[in-house]
């Protein structure tokens, strides 16, 4: 099995100025490699770091040492080191995130919300916006809410749009922040049965799941983040 | 996608003892939309005027490039070839709509306007071409021939926009477009310029002090205070992981609704 994403020895501190300059060491060090098609789930108690490795991953958060490559064009490209236009490029060709809020124009139909990635990566319109609508179907929002904007949606459907959007264009990794976590039962279902198609259909997924069921049905490699010390120096 | 299209480099801007902007340098590529931040009085709206030629800066340069590969400085230009860029090439969106706009003459002279100066001269096809953008800015074209100034704020800043596309510009400078305007209004004029700027695959500059708004539309962010950069870096990387202090207290003032 190929890696796509290599962490090494990766460390994130913030500063907070306006707080008497505290310092918040969140992650210390911590090295790990993801394959092709493998699902790591991310572990460890609220506070503990996984949202911000996640968000690290993204690029979205600037790390302080240590090194975060990708596989990309046939060779390395360390994220930790790239431009900001690198960085899009990046994430356009290879990386999918699900937040876990949705942040879009007012007034913007959810249709057009989740075919928008896809159309950014040269899709015709037309069939993005089939494929979205396929997704938002399967999601079970009703075709009634397409033409409305997302943000008078409920917590649970606007998480569903969310992970529609983010499976609208293909990538190779997909990072999931809590993808079930305001979820009934039966979506849940559904969502993890999407995400184990992901890994199927050659993607790589890096997520938090809250629930460890959850991480048993999709089969997840497990990273323990409250022992992320002893982690950075295996 | 080699080259920069915009390359500002070390530009200063003084009013008397007052330095407005300082050492200011920017790379802007094709297609890019970059945000620029901060209080008024940083200076952004000064910078964008130097950058976009209705200011001359003390020293420094900026330099565009065109699609043949030459590198246009902006301070060699002769008065007439840059007013003609920035009919052509460039567009500039003013936060006050009656400063981008001629309120004595109709909606529809305001867009031809820049149709004459590129050359088109059947007044049928220059209407018609009017009536299009109308539309695109979401005007009812019978509205053509009504004066600006029977618009609503909302509507004069969609004519506005209307008048500077139709002449399909490469790079357009906005300063706070959406100021002034009721939220709706905003959110409404958010989608249409994004929308615009994906159809026609526009690179742009814009000037705001709404982060909210530089969120939606912009790939890249500057924050700027006191005629300095203060931070740069992707929109997400700087109001989600601002580095400066005051970055940290621009992004911690904004309202949650």
């Amino acid at each position: 099995m190929h890696s796509i994403l290599k962490i090494t020895k990766l460390q994130k501190k913030f500063l907070l100025h306006n707080q008497n300059g505290a310092v918040l060491d969140v992650l210390r060090g911590i090295s790990l490699e993801v394959g092709e098609r493998e699902i790591v789930a991310l572990c460890g108690p609220s506070g503990i770091g996984k949202s911000s490795l996640l968000k690290a991953l993204y690029g979205t958060y600037r790390v302080n040492g240590g090194t975060i490559e990708y596989w990309l064009d046939d060779q390395w490209l360390d994220l930790t080191r790239a431009t900001a236009r690198e960085i899009l490029n990046l994430r356009k060709m290879m990386i999918g995130y699900v937040s876990q809020f949705l942040r879009v124009i007012p007034r913007v139909p959810t249709l057009d919300i989740v075919a928008e990635p896809a159309i950014e990566l040269g899709e015709s319109e037309e069939a993005a916006r089939q494929r979205a609508a396929d997704l938002l179907d399967k999601l079970r929002i009703p075709e009634e809410l397409f033409s409305l904007s997302p943000l008078t949606f409920s917590g649970g459907e606007q998480q569903r749009v969310n992970i529609a959007r983010a499976l609208s264009a293909p990538r190779k990794l997909t990072l999931f922040d809590e993808p079930t976590a305001s979820l009934d039962p039966v979506n849940r279902r559904t969502v993890l049965e999407m995400i184990a198609h992901l890994r199927e259909s050659g993607n790589a997924i890096v997520g938090i799941f809250h629930d460890a069921r959850d991480r048993e049905i999709l089969g997840a490699r497990e990273i323990d983040l409250s022992i992320q010390d002893e982690l950075s120096h295996a | 996608m080699t080259a920069p299209l915009l390359s500002v480099g070390n530009l200063t801007k003084r009013f008397g003892a007052t330095t407005a902007c300082s050492g200011i340098s920017f790379d802007l590529w094709p297609g890019e939309v970059l945000g620029i931040v901060g209080e008024s009085g940083s200076g952004k709206t000064t910078l964008l005027q130097c950058v976009a030629g209705l200011q001359s800066a003390d020293e420094g340069s900026v330099a565009y490039h065109l699609d043949d590969g030459h590198r246009i400085e902006l301070s060699t230009l002769s008065e007439p070839a840059l007013r003609r860029m920035q009919r052509t090439e460039w567009a500039f969106i003013h936060q006050h709509p009656h400063l981008g706009l001629r309120m004595n003459v109709s909606a529809g002279a305001n867009i031809g306007e820049r149709l004459m100066a590129n050359q088109w001269q059947h007044y049928g096809n220059i209407r018609s071409e009017a009536e299009k953008w109308l539309q695109a800015v979401e005007i009812d074209s019978s509205r053509i021939d009504d004066l600006p100034s029977t618009y609503s704020g909302g509507m004069q800043q969609r004519l506005q926009i209307a008048r500077n596309l139709v002449s399909k510009p490469k790079l357009v400078f906005m300063d706070e477009p959406t100021g002034g305007l009721d939220v709706s209004v905003q959110a409404r004029l958010l989608d249409l310029i994004r929308n615009l700027v994906r159809k026609f695959g526009l690179s742009v500059v814009i000037v705001t002090h709404d982060l909210a708004v530089a969120r939606l539309l912009s790939s890249r962010l500057i924050v700027m205070r006191n005629g300095e950069i203060i931070e740069e870096g992707l929109t997400d990387q700087v109001l989600e992981d601002p580095q400066s202090a005051y970055s940290q207290l621009l992004v911690s003032s904004i309202l949650q609704v």
